[in-house]
């Protein structure tokens, strides 16, 4: 008799996949986590939209439409959601815009900015629109667990999701070492 | 060592303080930790930052700038306290702009150490993304006021130790920001040298030295090595600098 | 000359008479001449004044009425109280305003003739919505006269030919009491203390059971005492005409009616203490009340009851100046008013040391209440028996409340301590009362069954603010302008303060724009409980004191509002679109968000 493993789903919204990569960092344990665990929706599968999963994890914050849209729909389909590395839990570098308009910052990169040639606002329908912040991911869904650093180390991936899979709440982080970089 | 003139009990512990001690004094004379981030001993205290308030005799009261009584009980390493002494320091983040992963600071900075010492795993509060002016004037040092937290103690460090007069705080309420004492308002204009204790002393990266960016690597930094508990019992202005102070 | 003119409204007229030498006058003066203060005036005046730049950049960057850019030639300052404010009434006079000038409020119009903005509470609460123009204060405004108003200033009419009616600003006092309805000599009182010995009125003022009128109620007597035991040869007397706490207005009554019993009672506390100077720290609101408050200085010198040899009595010679603030609420507080005094922005000090040992310049001053030194000189007049025998035990004399909000007669009304809440209402005609506000909002805001409670520094202390709120009042309304007003007035010296008064008035706001759910309001609670067990000094310990008290009393107000839902978002996610939309002028499905 098998025991069933425990779904997780990860994305990453307006982040760079470090945080991803990092969680890759687990080497060889990956083969163990493997045993526990079947990817939903994430960048590791091909699959479109989040399906109802045990864990969710989520990189980067949310600086546009689409980000709120796959956010929800993580928190709707993942009984415990992470906000994993510095983007997802403060907005961090996208969030850099933050200091301007939002007017200021497309009227730069589309229509003044140096070496525009078709100077032009991209309106496509096909295109999320802008946030008129990059938003911290807590601030727009409930949050479980936080997970900083830029990105964490492999290391406290396993901290938290090795008690979780053990049905175990996992140690609160703050008593843990970790860094905001 | 100076003989004390009583005893006050931090958290049950005794605690020898002299006469004209404030509570901070007292505590860091013993090696007793109360978090703060305005305070600089050996310069004048200022109480701003609220970090150290501990409660002195069931009374809340900031240890930096409250005078130690014989028999006074100190509540300092309390859940509640350090409950509130996060929010402080979540407030001081998200009132400025503060990207640690990019930050030149990041590894030594203090904010950042007392967001460990106390747990701190999120800001918690929406951020107000402050639009503060950025001087790049002075030709070795940076002043990026998006970090700056108020703390005031490069204003009291230029006044009081290095006699300069450089900084003061300007404005009401969350619109106050750091200026700059010269008729430009510009650092360049300024007499702001790199050995000054007002250039080396902000405890986050607000002011800086400029192309020394990350030249300690990640690891090696200050609280990397150490915790904010422990590095502050090393600090004192008149043993690093005690030429200059009278 | 719209500039000369308002010297004339305030009486200013070239008189500098007993008007300090002090840096927010030089300012003011400058901002009356070129509408702000541009960076080469403030190089120049720190020069002046042998000040660092810094110093005088700060202080124009604190008060309110000093501007870094140029306002209007006629600049509105709407006061946003809830009593003399835009929103008194049914309309939102400041909307209506800005409409009809064709302005946003905070800005100066392109071709510079008008500027809009809001003030804090300028102390007219018993003449409906009020607004200072060029620091003049027009009251009884509605939506007749903001019409007429506009059009005046699109004629670009000096102010000397705007409506007489509009400056009238009446003492409405509806019930005189101990201290009001005493005939007052002038003089009378400093006679018969220097007839005695200094100790002898101190003792008579302790005996007398007089306690602060600002606030904190502290014994006057001893607050005296200690000054004068206090190491020094020199001590100051400060009266704290700062009167910032919105809905309060009795001090200007007093200053306007009483002017005399004040500075008579601030000499018998030079007398007390042995000080030869004193200070009047008055509003910058009230400047309009100087050349009033000149004139009786004047003749107070002429009578020989201020200055060298004061009634003959060799040795014993007191002066008073006058200070005038320039917009900020926290200089009502005695040691950021101290720091005013010296020339510096209003930031409160560390206590203790307080000032009666260390205050201006670091010497012993004694700072009181204008309706407290008024007391003074009654009780020295009168004798402590006669006022200690009004009131209650702990609270001797009378009070002067300011009435205001929902009531047919609002004014002053003094009353001994110990008179019910009830009693005020049924005196200033209220009927059909939701809930007063006793104190300000830095007070308590209490609901119908605490009606029979009485005012008093045991039961509901207050230093005279009285709101009354009718039961159509929105009462979150009420708790977001307090919140906003304290958010607006904090110094920025302390984290918790500076921060979380900003954070508190953006729950406020979003629990009023019904985005909100409980868990925003469990949060309001405790940062409520953070802000005012963690900050520097009483305007942190007291901001969130209004918003407890809703929640005590008025829980279903706010739990109206709430969405039923455990999250909602901490902005509105739709709105957060709205620049990218109008910027790449989609509106399809996609491009919003609920
Ligand atoms: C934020 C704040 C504002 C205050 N505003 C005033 C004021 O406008 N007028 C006043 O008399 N006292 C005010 N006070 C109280 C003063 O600090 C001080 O207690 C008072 O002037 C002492 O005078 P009294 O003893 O006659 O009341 C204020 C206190 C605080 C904390
Ligand atoms: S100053 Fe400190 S807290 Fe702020 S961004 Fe830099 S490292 Fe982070
Ligand atoms: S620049 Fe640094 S030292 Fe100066 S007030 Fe700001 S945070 Fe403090
Ligand atoms: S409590 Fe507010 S007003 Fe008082 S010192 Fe702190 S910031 Fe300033």
């Amino acid at each position: 008799m098998t025991e069933r493993k425990i779904k997780i789903a990860t994305t990453s919204l307006a982040g760079c996949f470090g945080c991803h990569m990092s969680f890759l960092d687990i080497d060889e344990q990956l083969v163990q986590l493997n045993e526990r665990i079947e990817f939903n929706r994430s960048p590791l599968t091909d699959i479109k939209h989040c399906g109802p999963s045990d864990i969710g994890l989520i990189e980067g914050g949310v600086c546009n439409a689409d980000n709120v849209r796959v956010l929800r729909e993580f928190r709707a389909n993942c009984k415990i959601l992470i906000a994993v590395g510095a983007c997802a839990i403060t907005g961090g570098v996208p969030a850099m815009r933050n200091y301007f308009d939002l007017r200021e910052c497309l009227e730069e990169v589309y229509l003044h900015g140096a070496g525009v040639t078709n100077p032009q606002i991209p309106g496509d329908v096909e295109l999320p629109l802008l946030l008129d912040k990059v938003y911290p991911i807590q601030e727009v869904v409930p949050v479980d667990y936080f997970l900083p650093g830029c990105p964490p180390p492999a290391d406290a991936f396993l901290a938290i999701l090795l008690p979780l899979l053990n049905g175990a709440v996992p140690p609160q982080m703050a008593d843990c070492r970790f860094y905001y970089d | 060592m100076t003989e004390t003139t009583g005893t006050i009990f931090i958290d049950g512990k005794a605690v020898g303080f002299m006469q004209g001690q404030t509570i901070m004094d007292a505590a860091l004379s013993a090696q007793v930790y109360i978090p703060h981030l305005c305070h600089y001993p050996g310069l004048t205290p200022s109480g701003n930052c609220r970090l150290c308030v501990v409660e002195a005799d069931g009374r809340r009261a900031a240890a930096c700038t409250t005078a130690a009584k014989a028999g006074q009980q100190i509540s300092n390493n309390t859940a509640e306290l350090n409950a509130a002494r996060k929010v402080i320091t979540q407030m001081l983040f998200v009132e400025g702009n503060h990207i640690c992963p990019s930050c030149e600071k990041s590894g030594n900075c203090k904010l950042q150490a007392m967001g460990y010492h106390l747990g701190m795993l999120e800001e918690h509060y929406p951020q107000f993304n402050p639009r503060r002016v950025l001087d790049a004037s002075h030709p070795d040092i940076l002043l990026d006021r998006g970090r700056c937290i108020l703390c005031g103690l490069c204003v009291r460090a230029s006044h009081e130790v290095d006699k300069k007069n450089v900084f003061a705080i300007a404005g009401r309420g969350a619109d106050a920001y750091l200026i700059v004492n010269t008729v430009s308002g510009k650092l360049g204009d300024s007499n702001l040298d790199v050995t000054d204790l007002a250039a080396n002393i902000c405890p986050v990266g607000a002011i800086m030295f400029k192309e020394r960016g990350y030249v300690t690597p990640i690891g090696e930094r200050i609280y990397d090595r150490q915790h904010i508990s422990d590095v502050a019992m090393h600090e004192h202005v008149t043993e690093q600098k005690g030429d200059k102070k009278r | 000359m719209l500039s000369q003119h308002s010297e004339l409204k305030t009486g200013n007229n070239a008189d500098a008479d007993f008007i300090a030498d002090h840096l927010l006058h030089r300012l003011y003066r400058l901002q009356q001449q070129h509408r702000h203060i541009p960076p080469q005036l403030m190089v120049e005046v720190a020069r002046e004044f042998g000040l660092p730049v810094s110093q005088v950049v700060a202080v124009v960057n604190f008060y309110s009425f000093l501007y870094q850019q140029p306002v209007g030639r006629y600049h509105l300052l709407f006061s946003n109280c809830t009593s003399c404010g835009y929103q008194a009434g049914e309309v939102n006079l400041l909307a209506l305003l800005c409409r009809q000038l064709n302005i946003a409020s905070g800005q100066t119009r392109a071709d510079g003739v008008v500027s809009v903005d809001e003030t804090s509470c300028i102390g007219m609460c018993d003449h409906g919505p009020s607004m200072l123009v060029n620091g003049v204060p027009i009251v009884n405004l509605d939506e007749g006269r903001i019409k007429q108003l506009c059009n005046l200033i699109a004629a670009e009419q000096s102010l000397d030919d705007w409506p007489a009616d509009w400056f009238r600003i009446n003492n409405h006092i509806r019930k005189p009491d101990l201290l009001l309805n005493a005939p007052l000599e002038c003089g009378d009182s400093l006679k018969k203390a220097l007839a005695g010995d200094a100790l002898l009125m101190l003792e008579s003022i302790m005996q007398s059971g007089l306690r602060g009128r600002g606030g904190a109620g502290f014994a006057t007597g001893k607050k005296w005492l200690f000054c004068r035991e206090a190491e020094s040869d020199t001590r100051y007397v400060v009266c704290n005409a700062d009167e910032g706490e919105p809905g309060t207005f009795k001090d200007r009554v007093l200053l306007q009616c009483h002017a005399d019993a004040l500075f008579e009672g601030m000499t018998l506390c030079a007398y007390g203490i042995g000080a030869k100077k004193g200070f009047l720290y008055l509003r910058g609101e009230y400047r309009y009340l100087l050349g009033h408050l000149q004139a009786v200085l004047r003749r107070r010198y002429d009578s020989g009851l201020l200055g060298a040899s004061i009634l003959g009595q060799a040795g014993f010679s007191f002066d008073i100046e006058i200070v005038i603030g320039a917009g900020a609420y926290i200089c009502g507080e005695e040691s950021a008013l101290i720091e005013s005094l010296e020339g510096k922005p209003g930031i409160p000090r560390i206590r203790p040391p307080f000032p009666v040992t260390h205050g201006y310049l670091g010497r012993p001053t004694v700072v009181n209440n204008v309706e407290t030194f008024i007391a003074a000189t009654h009780i020295v007049q009168y004798g402590s028996a006669g006022f200690s025998a009004v009131g209650t035990e702990k609270s001797s004399g009378s009070k002067l409340l300011s009435v205001s909000g929902d009531c047919r007669t609002p004014g002053i009304y003094e009353y001994p301590y110990g008179v019910s809440i009830q009693q005020v209402l049924d005196d200033c005609g209220a009927t059909q009362v939701q809930a007063v506000q006793i104190g300000g909002p830095a007070g308590s805001l209490l609901a119908k069954k605490d009606f029979n409670r009485q005012i008093s520094f045991e039961d509901v202390s207050t230093g005279g603010s009285f709101l009354i709120f009718g039961e159509n009042r929105d009462l979150l309304s009420i708790n977001r302008n307090f919140a906003r007003f304290f958010a607006h007035e904090s110094c920025g010296f302390c984290t918790p303060c500076r921060v979380g008064t900003r954070l508190l008035e953006n729950s406020i706001g979003k629990i009023a724009d019904g985005r909100a759910t409980w868990r925003d309001v469990d949060e309001i609670k405790q940062l409520s409980g953070f802000v005012r067990h963690y900050s520097h000094c009483g305007l942190g310990h007291t901001a969130a004191n209004h918003i407890l008290d809703s929640l005590r009393h008025f829980p279903g107000d706010i739990q109206n509002l709430l969405v039923q839902q455990a999250f909602t978002p901490a902005f509105d996610l739709d709105a957060a679109l709205e620049t990218a939309r109008q910027m790449t002028q989609r509106d399809d499905a996609d491009a919003h968000l609920e």
